[in-house]
């Protein structure tokens, strides 16, 4: 046996399988987001559950930008903390890329680089004549920077065993459109694995292999998810202003609307999709259609939020509904507008001046972006109010795989509305903010309803029940004592909280959005390497479920684990069981990276020591 | 014209036109164009349930409940009433919308609304009630003071004024006018034809604040307005529904047909003037202000721009408001189809 094999030998024994990932170190602008995608969905077409996430900067050109790709047979989708895998693409960050990773990691990079480098004695260093490659098969120089990306996908198929078959479909399915681009692209990649197979001697114990765990499933993003959400539940006017990370989510709905909201006959369309100058009209926009009897909508991030906080007080105190769809990132101010965060929370909770309480929704996976987006505008029209759905840019702009979305079942709840017939049985008489049925609701007309007894004046200022202006005392109380029953009652119909107790668990773990994926994985290694059993419940909405009160009454300790400094959940939280706040602890995650499972769990072990 | 007859075309009477007490100061000119509003839409035979009244915070936009309670109004926050107006048009097009501001709503802090509610040219009444101070917050100046106007303690003002129609007019509005609110006779016919507009419609009314304004070295005071007041030419209105042939002396009236059939008539005064002349409606505005003139009248019409509403295309058998599901949320075919793509 020759060295060689005998190393072959001793890999194969030490294969790590489908359990790694891949990150890809680039340049923003530099067009590597295609052959990503095509990596990621080539892993995912043999079966092996995959995500994808772009950590990329602010700028549209010429800053750093990471993509990672994690492949886990287990199903763990959320980001792994170390890199197994890296391409190394850019030259700026390529010394800091390689001491980062972690002992035993591949290094794929182009040789060019080789002065820039120092090699660990622990890593597995591939250099790539990535340049004389491309090369071969483009000789146009601004599209080599482009099709070079491609020539590194051949090669990580060979080095990582990625089906080649796989591989050229999904490159068909991304450039199927244009003959030239796809016949360029394919040889790039071909170029890439031929030159792997002779030039790279494999030391590294990273591969691939077929299994059947995503047959049935789809990849798609928060944003496009809750686009989609928002066309199937019916919205018919959308209003908003371009911001990261939601912009997506705007652009994403217009495209489906322009197939699935025309009407097949006329054409015409069957939504009002409105780029507004800023938030601020975005959100009147969205108020006015609401009161307006559309199902309305926009969609921003932290800063659009502080800027439509007015109008959120008007929403609350005059019982406008409207959806709004919150995808955060970091702040305060600019922040970091294209690192996830989950900050925005006490902000939302209690939106505008005056005692304001709003309604948020968590959805923590691409299926409840759809899921929750049909609801949210039900419970706008059934609680008359704004309500926020508060994604994430993890969840919002990177790629998930989920199961097909369930088609809703349930018809549209267009809450209390009087018609005309309703009018004349009521011989007319009704008062706006009336609450007849004791939740807090009143029942309300909608403009242009046919009748001489439906008009009413809907106003920020103080109104009595007859939606007449006053300034009594006692009429200020009874209105926002109504508001408060109306909140009650809302919270009795939001989603419920998904729980998994584990039986006799002293510990319990809090979490809600993108978190979610990590949480699950930080539970497994709890358990696996600390034998620390623990109750797990996933807030899917604010105001909390009273099982919530009673999830934290019933544990020891309870962490809570969200994507802030400040613990905000856990204030929330503290607000709502006092007599519990002294167990309620955080562990936290705000570097604007996605959560990993690894930093939860030396979180809590950290605190468990204590 | 003929007196107001008891019920209008619809069998209304002006009671049903009527709103709730005003409470703003006696003798706020507001209040005469709370009147003037009334009258037009009583004229007009507006159904009350086919309007809705909109507007945003200050003394102005307190009197959209100082008329047509049997319409659906919305009182909404400080310079964002066309926000609000906007969103409800789009919920529902085939309304007609009212909107009531200020100068501090409009050309302070709505000014960027103001300005996006034109470019758009979404189909409303915009009625600028104009006094050149915020009267609820007593008496500082507005953005709409003209330089040197003084305001009640003595100071001037020292800020290039906005012109609100030059502005509108900058900006594509084609149905801009400026009046004065005390008189009903020019300003009637003109919200009636701002009624049967297209689009956005602006009418700036030069209205005294009787508490805080009214005083000598102010140019918005009853007694400067009154004095100052030009029209260009005399404004009548006749209706899509009214057969009535008015006899033009040739030459000396301008018929201008509005898109729903009605026609504005402008009647020549001192002054040939072609409202349907962009640059020479900006060319008078600029003029008349070096002169320290107020024109009044029908500042510009062009009834050729399409409304939002038009440009978006919507589907016409329904307003967005009231379609029922089966075009709201596609089939379960289309979410599969949907879902195939993703795999």
């Amino acid at each position: 046996m020759t060295l060689i094999q005998e190393h072959q030998a001793q890999t194969a024994v030490q294969a790590v399988v489908n359990d790694f990932s891949i990150q890809v170190a680039t340049v923003n602008g530099s067009g590597s987001q295609s052959a990503n995608n095509i990596l990621m969905r080539s892993i995912f077409r043999m079966g092996i559950p995959v995500s994808g996430k772009n950590l990329f900067p602010s700028n549209i050109a010429g800053l750093p930008t990471w993509f990672t790709i994690r492949a886990n047979a287990r199903g763990y989708i959320a980001r792994k903390k170390e890199s197994d895998v890296l391409v190394c693409l850019n030259p700026n960050t390529v010394a800091e890329d390689i001491r980062e990773v972690r002992p035993g990691a591949a290094i794929v990079y182009r040789d060019e680089f080789e002065g820039l480098i120092a090699r660990r004695s622990d890593c597995h260093f591939y250099p790539v004549p990535l340049e004389k490659l491309v090369s071969a098969v483009c000789a146009d120089s601004k599209l080599k920077k482009l099709v070079v990306n491609m020539v590194y996908v051949g090669v990580l198929a060979e080095l990582l065993s990625i089906d080649m078959q796989t591989v050229e479909q999904e490159t068909r399915k991304m450039f199927g459109r244009k003959a030239k681009a796809l016949e360029m692209n394919l040889a790039a990649v071909h170029q890439g694995a031929d030159w792997a197979k002779e030039g790279i001697a494999k030391t590294d114990p990273f591969r691939l292999q077929r299994m059947d765990k995503t047959a049935g499933k789809i990849i798609i993003d928060g944003n496009a998810a809750s686009a989609l959400g928002s066309i199937f539940g019916g919205c018919s006017v959308v209003t908003w202003y371009p911001i990261t990370p939601s912009s997506s989510l705007a652009e994403s709905l217009t495209d489906y609307a322009k197939k699935y909201r025309v009407d097949p006959k006329t054409g015409k369309a069957c939504i009002a999709i409105v780029q507004a100058e800023d938030e601020i009209a975005a959100i009147g926009m969205a108020l006015g259609a609401g009161w307006g009897g559309a199902r309305s909508m926009t969609c921003t991030s932290g800063p659009g939020i502080s800027l439509m906080g007015e109008f959120a007080g008007l929403s609350y105190f005059a019982d406008v509904p409207t959806v709004v769809f919150d995808v955060q990132r970091i702040g305060p101010s600019t922040g970091l507008p294209t690192r996830t965060a989950q900050g925005d929370l006490l902000q939302v909770a209690f939106l505008s001046h005056g005692d304001t309480q709003h309604i948020m929704l968590f959805p923590g996976s691409v299926e409840e972006c759809f899921a929750l987006a049909v609801e949210a505008f039900d419970l706008a029209e059934r609680f008359q109010t704004i309500i926020f759905v508060m994604s994430d840019l993890d969840l919002g702009m990177n790629n998930w795989m989920a199961d097909p979305f369930a088609y809703p079942e349930k018809p549209f709840d267009r809450g209390k509305v009087l018609s005309p017939e309703d009018l004349d049985r009521l011989q007319g008489k009704w008062e706006r903010y009336r609450d007849v049925d004791g939740d807090g609701i009143g029942w309300r007309t909608i403009p242009g309803t046919e009748h001489k007894a439906a008009g009413y004046f809907t106003r920020g200022s103080g109104h009595n029940e007859r939606a007449v202006y006053t300034e009594k005392p006692q009429d200020y109380l009874n209105l926002m004592g109504r508001l408060k029953r109306k909140y009650e009652s809302a919270q009795k119909a939001l989603p419920k909280p998904v729980v998994s107790e584990s039986a006799g668990a002293r510990v319990g773990l809090v979490a809600f959005g993108s978190t979610h994926w990590a949480l699950v994985e930080a539970r497994d290694q709890l358990a696996r390497e600390a034998g620390l059993e623990t109750s797990y419940l996933r807030l899917r909405a604010y105001p909390f479920d009273p099982s919530v009160r009673e999830f934290v009454a019933k544990h020891d300790r309870v962490y809570v684990v969200e994507q802030n400094r400040d613990g905000q959940m856990a204030q929330l939280l503290r607000l709502e069981c006092p007599e519990h706040a002294a167990r309620i602890r955080s562990v936290l995650h705000y570097n604007g990276l996605p959560v990993d499972a690894r930093s939860v769990t030396s979180g809590i072990l950290g605190q468990e020591k204590e | 014209m003929s007196a107001p007859a008891k019920t209008n075309r619809l069998g209304l009477t002006r009671e049903d036109y009527k709103g709730s007490p005003s409470t703003l100061c006696p003798g706020c000119g507001h209040d005469a164009i709370t009147n003037h509003l009334q009258a037009a839409a009583f004229e007009y035979g507006l159904e009350p349930q086919r309007m809705i009244k909109l507007s945003g915070i200050g003394c102005s936009s307190k009197t959209t409940n100082y008329f047509m309670n049997l319409s659906h109004g919305f009182n909404s926050v400080h310079g964002r009433m066309p926000s609000i107006a906007t969103g409800a048009m789009l919920a529902n097009g085939e309304l007609m919308a009212v909107g009531v501001s200020g100068d501090g709503d409009t050309a302070s802090i709505g000014i960027g609304q103001f300005i996006h509610l034109v470019r758009r040219n979404v189909k409303i009444v915009y009625v600028i009630e104009n006094n050149g101070v915020y009267g609820l917050t007593k008496g500082q100046f507005s953005a709409t003071a003209d330089v040197g106007s003084k305001a009640k303690s003595g100071v001037a003002n020292e800020l290039f004024p906005l012109d609100c129609c030059a502005l509108a007019i900058e900006l594509g509005c084609g149905f801009v006018a400026r009046s004065f609110s005390g008189d009903g006779k020019q300003l009637i016919p003109l919200i009636k034809g701002a009624l049967s507009h297209r689009g956005t419609a602006i009418i700036d009314v030069i209205s005294p604040c009787v508490t805080f304004n009214n005083h000598d070295g102010s140019t918005k005071s009853y007694p400067f307005v009154k004095e100052h007041d030009e029209p260009i030419h005399e404004v009548g209105f006749v209706p899509f529904y009214e057969e009535i042939r008015v006899d033009f002396e040739p030459g000396m009236t301008k018929d201008v047909p509005l898109p729903d059939g009605s026609r504005v008539t402008l009647r020549k005064l001192e002054r040939d003037y072609d409202p349907t002349d962009r640059m020479e409606a900006l060319r008078l505005i600029h003029e008349s202000r070096e002169a320290g003139e107020l024109l009044t009248g029908l500042l510009h019409i062009d009834t050729t721009r399409p409304s939002f509403n038009e440009r978006l295309d919507l589907d016409d058998s329904a307003p967005l408001s009231c379609m029922p599901q089966e075009k709201l949320r596609p089939s379960r075919a289309a979410l599969d189809e949907i879902m195939r793509a993703l795999m």
